[in-house]
C-alpha cells in the first residue's frame, strides 16, 4: 500500500487537491492518489483565466473511464494561467500529476488561506488510512 | 474503418459484424413500390438530388444483420442481470398484450377525450395507485424518465419557496452517496449543490447536516434506501431537520422496489417523489423502451404539479360513469413533454400493479430484499462488505483482490485484481456485469442487485461464478485481465472510446460530398383542435411536407 508520490513542497487537501505556492501565485492540480483511484482520465473541464476562485470553490470537472468528480480549490485567488495541454492529453495527470498535470495557476488572494492544508507526511497518512 | 478501431486490448481480431453500408450493392433494393394511385407531380428542382446515401440492401440482408447484432446483445430475457440501481426485472409478457391491445395502442394524443375514455381512466387509476403507494396526495404521469422526475421535483420545490415569497432559498442538499443525476438535477434547474458526507455505517453525517441548514435551503434530495444498499436509519431526524430550517424533502425513487407495501415516503414526511416505472414496475429499459417517470407529491406541491393531468371532470351517476379530462393544476410548473407522458409505459405499469395487488407488490419487495441479502451473506468473507449490516434489495461489495502483490519498481506483471476484470470475467460466466464504480464512497465497488427475478437456483449459480471468478483472481491474474474470453467482442478500450468521440455508421463518410440542401419555406406545422379533428381526406390538412435532409454527418 501507499506507494503515492507526495512532494515535500506542495500542500494538500483532503479532497486531494495539491497546491505548490511560487511567490505570489501558485499552480493547483489533482494528487498521485486522486489519479489513482480515477485511473485513466479522459476529459478535463477547464475553467477560463481571470475566473476569481475563492476558496472550496470547485474550478475543474476531471473526468475518468470510472466517474466525474469535481475539483475544489484549496486556495483563492485569480485564474492567471491554465493548463492547455490537457485539453488534447488530459492523461498527463496520470502520468505526472505533480509536473506536466497541472491544471490551473492562481494569483494568490489571500495566504491565510493556506492555513490549514495538509503537509506532505499528513497527506501521505490519510491516503494510507483510506487505503486500509 | 481502420484496422486500430478494430483491435481489442487483448489482441484478438474480433468477429464484428459488416456496418450495413458495407452491405450495400448498388441497384439492390429491399421493396417494390406499388404504382401510384394518386397523380404523379415533380418536385421542384431545388428539392432533387442524385445521391442519397442509404445502404442498397434486400430485406433478408436488413434481418439478418440486425438479427446477428441483436445476439451480441445480452438482455433480462436471456440470464441473470444484477445491474445495481437500475432494478432489471423481468418485463412479463402480459404488459406487452395489453400495451398492444387496440384501444391502447391505437389512441391518438389529440383525439377528443370522449373518444379515449379507457385509457384516460386507466391513466386516472394508475395516478390513484402511485399516490397510494407512496402516501402522496397526488400524481403526475408527465415526465418522461426518471431524471426528468427529478427536475419536475425541483422546479415544482423551487415554484413553492417563489409562491411563498422566498426567493432566496436556493441550495439543495445531496448526499455524497447520491446518484449523479440529483445533483445535475440542482444545476439544471439553476440551483446550487451542497455535498454532505456519510457516516462509517453508510449513513448521512447528521452533525455536518446541521452545519449547512439554514435560510438558503430550498430543500435535500436523497434517495432511501441510499446508493450503498442501505435503509437511512436517521431518516425521520434528517426530514425534521431539513423542514425545520424550512426546506422541502425530494426522495429519488431509484430505489422503491426495497419499500413497496413495506414503508411509504408520504408517511415519513417526504414531499416529493419522483418514480421510475421503468424500474419498480418493470416496464422495460436498457434500451427495450423509453422510461417513465411519474412525480408524487404531499398536499403542500399538489398545485405545482407538470401537467396536464387526469380529472374526473363529470362524476356520473349510476347509469353514467365518470367522464375523464386532462386539466393543468392551479400553478403549475408547465408540460415537460409533449402530450400525456409515455403512454405505452403507463399500460405495462398498470399490467404489473393489477396484477399484484397491494399484497403483491409487498411480496415483490420482500422477494427482492431476500434475494439481496442471501447473495450478500453467501459472497461476505470472499467480497469484503465496507457496509456490513442488512441491506434492502442491493449491496455493495469490493471487487479488489491483490493489492499486496503490486508491481513494483522491478517492473514485473501485476497481480492485481480491479472490480472492472471481475466484472468482465462475469460475462464469461454467462452473466450481466454489476454496476461497478458506484456509488463512487466505495473503492472498487460492485453494486449487485438481484431483483425479485430470480430463483434461488439462479441467485447460487451467480454466486459460484462470483466465488470461482475470486479463486481464479488468486491463481490466474492474466485471466482477468484479459475477459472477456467468450463474448462476441473481447475487452474494449474504454479511455480511446472515451476520447475518440467518432460514431459513424457509413465507413467512407469523409469521402461523400455534402449535398447542397437550398433553404425551402416549409407552412407552419397546423395543430388541428382537439374537439374538431380533420378526417385523412379533409382538404384542410397541410400536405406533407418535404423536410430538407442535410444527410448524415460524422459526428465528432
Amino acid at each position: 500500500m501507499g506507494d503515492w508520490k507526495t512532494p515535500e513542497n506542495a500542500k494538500y487537501t483532503k479532497n486531494d487537491e495539491w497546491i505548490l505556492v511560487e511567490g505570489n501565485t501558485a499552480k493547483i492540480g489533482i494528487t498521485d492518489y486522486a489519479q489513482d483511484q480515477l485511473s485513466d482520465l479522459v476529459f478535463v473541464d477547464m475553467p477560463e483565466t481571470g475566473t476569481m476562485l475563492e476558496k472550496g470553490d470547485t474550478f475543474a470537472t476531471v473526468e475518468s473511464v470510472k466517474a466525474a468528480s469535481d475539483v475544489y480549490t484549496p486556495a483563492g485567488g485569480e485564474i492567471v494561467a491554465v493548463n492547455e495541454a490537457l485539453e488534447d492529453n488530459p492523461e498527463l495527470i496520470n502520468s505526472d500529476p505533480f509536473g506536466e498535470g497541472w491544471i490551473i495557476q492562481i494569483k494568490l488572494g489571500n495566504p491565510d488561506d493556506l492555513d490549514g492544508l495538509l503537509s506532505a507526511a499528513a497527506y501521505a497518512k490519510f491516503c494510507d488510512e483510506r487505503d486500509a | 474503418m481502420t484496422d486500430e478501431t478494430t483491435t481489442t486490448t487483448n489482441g484478438a481480431p474480433p468477429p464484428l459484424e459488416p456496418l450495413i453500408y458495407d452491405l450495400s450493392s448498388p441497384g439492390r433494393t429491399g421493396a417494390i413500390l406499388p404504382d401510384p394511385d394518386v397523380p404523379e407531380a415533380t418536385l421542384p428542382d431545388s428539392l432533387l438530388r442524385d445521391r442519397l446515401d442509404l445502404p442498397e440492401v434486400s430485406e433478408i440482408d436488413v434481418v439478418r444483420h440486425f438479427l446477428r447484432l441483436s445476439r451480441f446483445n445480452y438482455s433480462i430475457d436471456q440470464g441473470f442481470y444484477p445491474l445495481g440501481s437500475c432494478t432489471m426485472k423481468y418485463n412479463p409478457k402480459l404488459n406487452e398484450d395489453m400495451a398492444r391491445l387496440p384501444g391502447f395502442a391505437q389512441v391518438h394524443p389529440l383525439q377528443d377525450p370522449s373518444t379515449n375514455q379507457g385509457a384516460l381512466a386507466l391513466m386516472h387509476e394508475l395516478q390513484n395507485w402511485l399516490a397510494a403507494i407512496s402516501g402522496m396526495a397526488g400524481v403526475s404521469l408527465q415526465p418522461a424518465a426518471g431524471a426528468q422526475g427529478e427536475f419536475a421535483g425541483i422546479l415544482m420545490i423551487r415554484a413553492y419557496h417563489l409562491a411563498n415569497g422566498d426567493p432566496g432559498r436556493n441550495v439543495i442538499i445531496v448526499p455524497d452517496s447520491a446518484h449523479g443525476t440529483n445533483p445535475a438535477t440542482t444545476a439544471m434547474a439553476g440551483l446550487k449543490v451542497v455535498e454532505v458526507p456519510s457516516d462509517a455505517n453508510g449513513d448521512v453525517d447528521l452533525d455536518k447536516l446541521r452545519e449547512v441548514c439554514g435560510d438558503t435551503i430550498a430543500g435535500m434530495m436523497i434517495t432511501v434506501p441510499n446508493t450503498l444498499g442501505v435503509f437511512e436509519r436517521n431518516i425521520e431526524a434528517i426530514i425534521e431537520t431539513i423542514h425545520g430550517c424550512g426546506g422541502l424533502m425530494y426522495m429519488d425513487g431509484a430505489n422503491m422496489n426495497a419499500m413497496m407495501g413495506i414503508a411509504r415516503p408520504g408517511d415519513l414526511g417526504f414531499d416529493v417523489m419522483h418514480y421510475n416505472l421503468h424500474k419498480t414496475f418493470s416496464t422495460p429499459h436498457g434500451g427495450g423502451g423509453p422510461g417513465s417517470g411519474p412525480v408524487a407529491v404531499g398536499e403542500k406541491l399538489l398545485p405545482f404539479l407538470p401537467g396536464p393531468v387526469v380529472s374526473v371532470v363529470d362524476e356520473g351517476s349510476e347509469d353514467e360513469p365518470p367522464l375523464y379530462g386532462l386539466t393543468m393544476p392551479e400553478k403549475s410548473i408547465g408540460r415537460l413533454k409533449a402530450f400525456y407522458g409515455n403512454f405505452g409505459m403507463l399500460v405495462r405499469a398498470f399490467a404489473y400493479i393489477a396484477i399484484h395487488g397491494a399484497a403483491g407488490l409487498k411480496d415483490v419487495t420482500q422477494h427482492a430484499v431476500l434475494n439481496a441479502n442471501y447473495i450478500r451473506a453467501r459472497l461476505k468473507g470472499t467480497y469484503p462488505m465496507p457496509i456490513d449490516r442488512i441491506c434492502g434489495h442491493e449491496f455493495v461489495c469490493q471487487g479488489h483482490f491483490g493489492a499486496d502483490e503490486k508491481a513494483g519498481e522491478s517492473g514485473t506483471e501485476s497481480h492485481e485484481i480491479h472490480a472492472l476484470d471481475i466484472a468482465k470475467r462475469l460475462m464469461d460466466y454467462g452473466f450481466h456485469p454489476p454496476t461497478n464504480y458506484f456509488p463512487l464512497i466505495v473503492p472498487e465497488a460492485l453494486l449487485i442487485e438481484p431483483t425479485e427475478t430470480e430463483s434461488k437456483e439462479s441467485c447460487d449459480a451467480f454466486v459460484e461464478a462470483m466465488l470461482a471468478i475470486a479463486k481464479e483472481a488468486g491463481e490466474n491474474a492474466d485471466l482477468l485481465h484479459n475477459a472477456p474470453l467468450t463474448t462476441p467482442v473481447g475487452r474494449v478500450d474504454e479511455v480511446r472510446a472515451a476520447k475518440q468521440l467518432v460514431l459513424c455508421c457509413k465507413p467512407d463518410i469523409a469521402d461523400v460530398p455534402s449535398v447542397d440542401v437550398p433553404s425551402v419555406d416549409v407552412p407552419p406545422v397546423v395543430e388541428p383542435p382537439a374537439a374538431d379533428l380533420p378526417t385523412p381526406d379533409d382538404s384542410s390538412l397541410p400536405a406533407k411536407q418535404a423536410e430538407p435532409d442535410e444527410g448524415p454527418e460524422p459526428k465528432s
